[in-house]
């Protein structure tokens, strides 16, 4: 079942936002973006935006135009807050 | 330290706020109100004589040794049963009990066989020891009379040999079998003179009773009659080093009780914080491993993957490999480059690997096998409570008054922790189980759940949103914490959210198939039946809202005010030994050890400065994104220390696509693994009693780990990834891994305070070690939250795209089994297969039914990625229209037929969910044929003889 890459970013893509989806669409566009900004490696980045939107959610195609516009977004939950270099608060231990 | 016995104090320890003093053989000793005569004696160096009594038993009071005098009592009370009381005066040692206790160990003697000199247990023999601190001289007896001498010794078990013959039937067997493991396996069969230890019923022995073979029973036996064969085979240990298991995140203590250098016994250390002494099959004898005729210990190259193995030298070996990495970072930049750090390796060896990508090779793209176990985990609880580690220490389901056990099966996948819950749940405490699966702890001896809601695969949040439904509609939120403790508008959105008709058990039945009524009682016992525990596995991270499971779990705690105190709290149980310590040490590609993302320019400098090499800024890539940028060619070097991805990792052909795409593959691991088919380079590593370094377990705890031989490759693993570091000239010069901990609690706050030498000192920590908790924190959120005020996440079910219809109309689900481990490296080369030669597929007699197929038949198992093969078990254990597997055997491949579906999050597999289909098989499957032949031919080395066709 394994797709192309450009198909398995699409549904990651598609996958977080319809998470973020009961957020409403506002929120979840920004969190949808942050998301992908902070865990995403550039290359990934790279190839949605340069995609043209297709197969994506309102929501995702939102997400990755504000993100392919350079825009960064402010962090929506606190799974992309992390640590300060002194701050002992966080874990996110797998 | 050389060898002695465990300190024995005859019975448990008492926990109580009042104390008595007493005086024993004229010295006074204080002890908490409650405790024995015994074990009062026992604290003041005074040992009376006992053979029935041990102290993580109950008192049992049968040997008659261990009486005692009291003034002002009548006749000689046994001192086991006996409580010490204020003011007692106590006699251990007079004329009177000498002559009794001589005539007691008389009758033991008279029915013993007196071969001392030849007995395995000669000398580390508590029969020996008491009949030597009683001065038995002489049996008045004789020997010639009726007795056991002749009974035959039951070898059935692979460990451990039954001598009845050597028996005192003093039950500690027994008892330890019921009250410490909780299997109730053994019995006392028969009455006076006949009375004798048995396994099961009259037929049965060891091997085909309900024995799980944990070893309790052969720990709490005075004499040689249930003994390990590796005693009888070596002979008594000389010296005990006390290290820390490899296998689960339990992390259990044990004494690797040693003869030279070669291993004698694993045997629980009494002190062990994570363990109290207990000990599973696995820790306590699977350790064979080590010294397995497939363990690889001279490095090995090959050009391409076609070739037979070359061994060589390890200089050839490090340079090929520099050579390599060099070339590529030249020709397609360092992001091409990258590793994957192994949950398996210590917390020093881990930090070493993701320190050499980030510094050395000079990408980010680290990964580790948390992603495909708990990632969603750190998700979910991180972004609920701020920090996502687990909240309780173990210790804490002492206190638990209501358990909930959801997607994970404790007595297989963390058989100590899931004894210790047993031990809690015959005191009382009520058991509510989630799984598709009716898990042994639904039903077994003593334990019965009160609820077991059998959910389909894959409705995890559906079904915890309806409990929540029932909780705030009910009006059964804990609205005081609540309001202190979270956010309060956050509180209200989501519990509009969760009070919708939408999300109520009757209406989201027709998802889950879950009656609404057990879904209703289930959710008010949480609620209302004092402290609520959490305790929860794959079975919920592993799916494709794993990480929105993990927020409804902690939604759940914080609605009821179950965090924050002892028997409450969310508790993820690690899959492997250091999975919280692979994440803690920086091995996810978006961050840097102490969870600290790398676009962070202060947390860059840190390193920058420390390491003398300059990051990249962005996060790597995640496993499965190296697999497809190496099918891409974007991504062609990895480095993969301790991990077999082509086994454990959802799709196979996919994954071994990505490996074969790759110009380079460095397997560095004890065996040729699955994942080393691929590889061009292969790394003997060392296993856990062959290096120096810490594990931490599931409750955060830090333990050492230490080295009890020599590494059979030359090298503990750190100096492995630190010759391939300065073999890229990176010129490091760790000479002991306390020196690389000295570095990550330089680096990394919440370790601030730990270094080896305390570690020695206190033997465990749990972190954050720091200022604010100089001696760790065993309960986390205690007067509120780490991070600010606990957040409730609205979460919103949404069903996997992954689906059943007529041609795959069957769910399959995977998980493992006690005697196995993850993909089996380590436990299919021990005698643990006994238990579980081959992967089955678990089915319901009704689909069985339908299928033609009988108990036993070979079967295809097919999805919409792949099929193989394998034998089936008729079940009622699985629901109709699921089937289950575990994923031991690289014979069948379970990974075959999962897909790439995964957590919206995290990316972690959707192992638990896969359509299939099952059908009648004559034989393996096309895959698994090629697969053999692959697998042959690529294990080859240049120089052995050929396999015999």
């Amino acid at each position: 079942m394994s797709g192309s890459t450009i198909e398995t970013l699409r549904r990651m893509a598609n996958q977080i936002a319809r998470n973020f989806e009961i957020m409403g669409h506002v929120d979840a566009v920004e969190a949808t973006a942050d998301h992908i900004n902070m865990f995403w490696d550039p290359r990934m980045k790279k190839q949605i935006f340069g995609d043209g939107g297709q197969d994506l959610s309102p929501i995702a195609k939102a997400a990755i135009e504000e993100l392919a516009q350079g825009e960064i977004p402010a962090h929506q939950t606190r799974a992309t807050e992390f640590n300060a270099v002194d701050d002992i608060g966080q874990s996110d231990a797998g | 330290m050389g060898y002695e016995r465990q300190k024995d104090f005859g019975t448990p320890r008492v926990k109580s706020e009042k104390h008595v003093t007493l005086t024993i053989d004229g010295r006074a000793v204080t002890v908490p109100e409650g405790t024995t005569v015994m074990r009062a004696a026992s604290e003041i160096g005074s040992s009376i004589p006992k053979l029935c009594a041990t102290d993580n038993l109950k008192q049992f009071g049968s040997c008659r040794l261990c009486l005692v005098e009291i003034e002002g009592a009548r006749g000689t009370p046994a001192s086991c049963t006996t409580p010490a009381a204020e003011g007692m005066v106590v006699k251990t040692q007079t004329p009177r009990l000498d002559k009794l206790r001589k005539g007691v160990m008389e009758l033991y003697i008279s029915d013993h066989p007196l071969d001392c000199l030849t007995c395995s247990a000669n000398n580390d023999c508590e029969l020996q020891d008491q009949a030597a601190a009683v001065g038995l001289r002489d049996v008045r007896y004789g020997y010639e009379g009726a007795n056991h001498l002749a009974e035959p010794t039951d070898h059935s078990n692979p460990y451990f040999d039954f001598d009845p013959s050597k028996c005192i039937v003093c039950s500690r067997c027994v008892r330890a079998c019921d009250e410490v493991q909780g299997t109730f396996a053994l019995t006392i069969d028969g009455r006076g003179f006949g009375s004798e230890v048995s396994a099961g019923q009259t037929l049965d022995n060891f091997m085909s009773s309900e024995c799980v073979s944990c070893g309790a029973c052969v720990q709490a036996c005075p004499t040689a009659t249930l003994q390990e064969k590796s005693v009888k085979k070596i002979g008594k240990p000389e010296r005990a080093v006390v290290t820390t298991c490899a296998y689960c995140g339990v992390g259990c203590t044990f004494r690797a009780e040693m003869r030279g250098e070669q291993l004698v016994r694993m045997v629980p250390y009494k002190d062990g914080k994570a363990n109290r002494g207990h000990s599973c099959v696995k820790g306590r004898f699977a350790w064979g491993y080590a010294n397995h005729q497939d363990r690889i210990t001279r490095p090995m190259v090959r050009d391409n993957i076609d070739q037979p193995w070359r061994e060589v030298s390890w200089e050839e070996a490090l340079s090929f490999s520099a050579n390599k990495l060099n070339q590529i970072k030249r020709d397609h930049g360092a992001r091409a480059l990258g590793g994957i750090t192994s949950s398996r390796c210590t917390n020093e060896e881990t930090f070493l690997v993701q320190k050499l990508i980030r510094g050395g090779f000079g990408s980010n793209n680290v990964d580790t096998c948390a992603r495909v176990c708990h990632s969603p985990t750190g998700y979910g609880l991180k972004t609920t409570f701020g920090t996502s580690a687990g909240t309780q220490d173990f210790d804490s389901v002492e206190d638990s008054d209501v358990i909930l056990v959801i997607g994970a099966n404790p007595t297989d996948g963390h058989p100590v922790f899931g004894s210790r819950m047993k031990q809690r749940l015959r005191q009382g405490a009520k058991l509510i189980v989630i799984d598709p699966r009716r898990i042994d702890l639904v039903k077994s001896p003593h334990i019965k759940a009160a609820h077991h809601l059998p959910l389909q695969p894959g409705t995890n949040v559906a079904l915890l949103t309806a409990m929540a439904h029932v909780i705030v509609s009910e009006g059964l939120a804990d609205e005081e914490f609540i309001r202190t403790r979270c956010d309060w508008d956050e509180y209200q959105d989501w519990a509009r959210f969760v009070s919708q008709d939408k999300n109520s058990p009757e209406v989201l039945e027709g998802v889950t198939r879950v009656p609404a009524q057990s879904v209703r009682e289930a959710a008010r016992l949480y609620a209302t039946g004092g402290n609520g525990a959490i305790y929860y596995g794959l079975g919920v991270t592993e799916h494709s809202q794993g990480s929105s499971t993990v927020m409804a779990i902690a939604n759940l705690a914080m609605v009821t005010g179950n965090i924050g105190r002892k028997g409450v709290g969310v508790n993820p149980l690690r899959g492997q030994n250091n999975v919280q310590g692979a994440c803690d040490m920086g091995s996810f590609p978006h961050e840097l050890p102490g969870y600290r993302h790398i676009s962070d320019a202060d947390t860059r400098a840190l390193f920058e400065k420390d390491w003398g090499v300059t990051l990249d800024p962005d996060p790597g890539f995640r496993i499965n994104n190296m697999l497809d940028a190496a099918v891409d060619g974007e991504f062609r070097a990895i480095y993969i220390q301790g991990e077999d991805i082509l086994q454990s990792d959802p799709n196979t052909q996919h994954v071994a696509a990505g490996l074969e795409a790759m110009e380079l593959v460095i397997v560095h691991d004890l065996f040729l693994n699955e994942t080393a088919n691929y590889a061009h380079v292969f790394l003997p590593g060392s296993t856990f009693l062959e290096k120096n370094g810490t594990f931490t377990n599931a409750e955060r705890r830090i333990q050492p780990v230490r080295k009890v031989m020599e590494p059979a490759n030359g090298m503990e693993d750190w100096e492995v990834t630190q010759a391939l570091a300065n073999a890229l000239g990176l010129g490091w010069s760790y000479t002991h891994p306390s020196e690389i901990l000295d570095e990550i609690a330089r680096l990394t706050p919440s370790f601030a305070g730990v270094s080896w030498d305390r570690l020695e000192r206190e033997d465990s920590l749990q972190w954050p070690v720091n200022e604010e908790f100089p001696d760790g924190a065993p309960v986390m959120h205690v007067d509120g939250f780490v991070r600010g005020k606990g957040k409730f996440v609205v979460t919103d079910y949404v069903p996997t795209d992954e689906k059943t219809g007529p041609r795959f109309p069957l769910l399959l689900t995977t998980g493992r089994i006690l005697s196995q481990y993850n993909v089996g490296a380590q436990t299919r080369r021990t005698a643990n297969v006994e238990w579980h030669p081959e992967d089955l597929l678990e089915m319901h007699p009704s689909d069985a039914e339908n299928r033609g197929l009988n108990d036993g038949d070979w079967t295809t198992l097919k999805s919409r990625t792949g099929e193989t093969t394998l034998r089936v078990k008729v079940t009622d254990r699985v629901a109709p229209g699921v089937v289950y597997t575990t994923f031991h055997h690289p014979a069948t491949q379970a990974n075959v037929v999962t897909t790439d579906f995964s957590d919206w999050a995290t990316n972690c597999p959707e192992y638990k969910v896969t359509a299939v289909q099952v059908m009648p098989s004559n034989g393996p499957s096309d895959w698994q044929e090629e697969y053999t032949d692959l697998s042959q031919k690529s294990r080859r080395i240049a120089g052995e003889m050929e396999p015999a066709e």
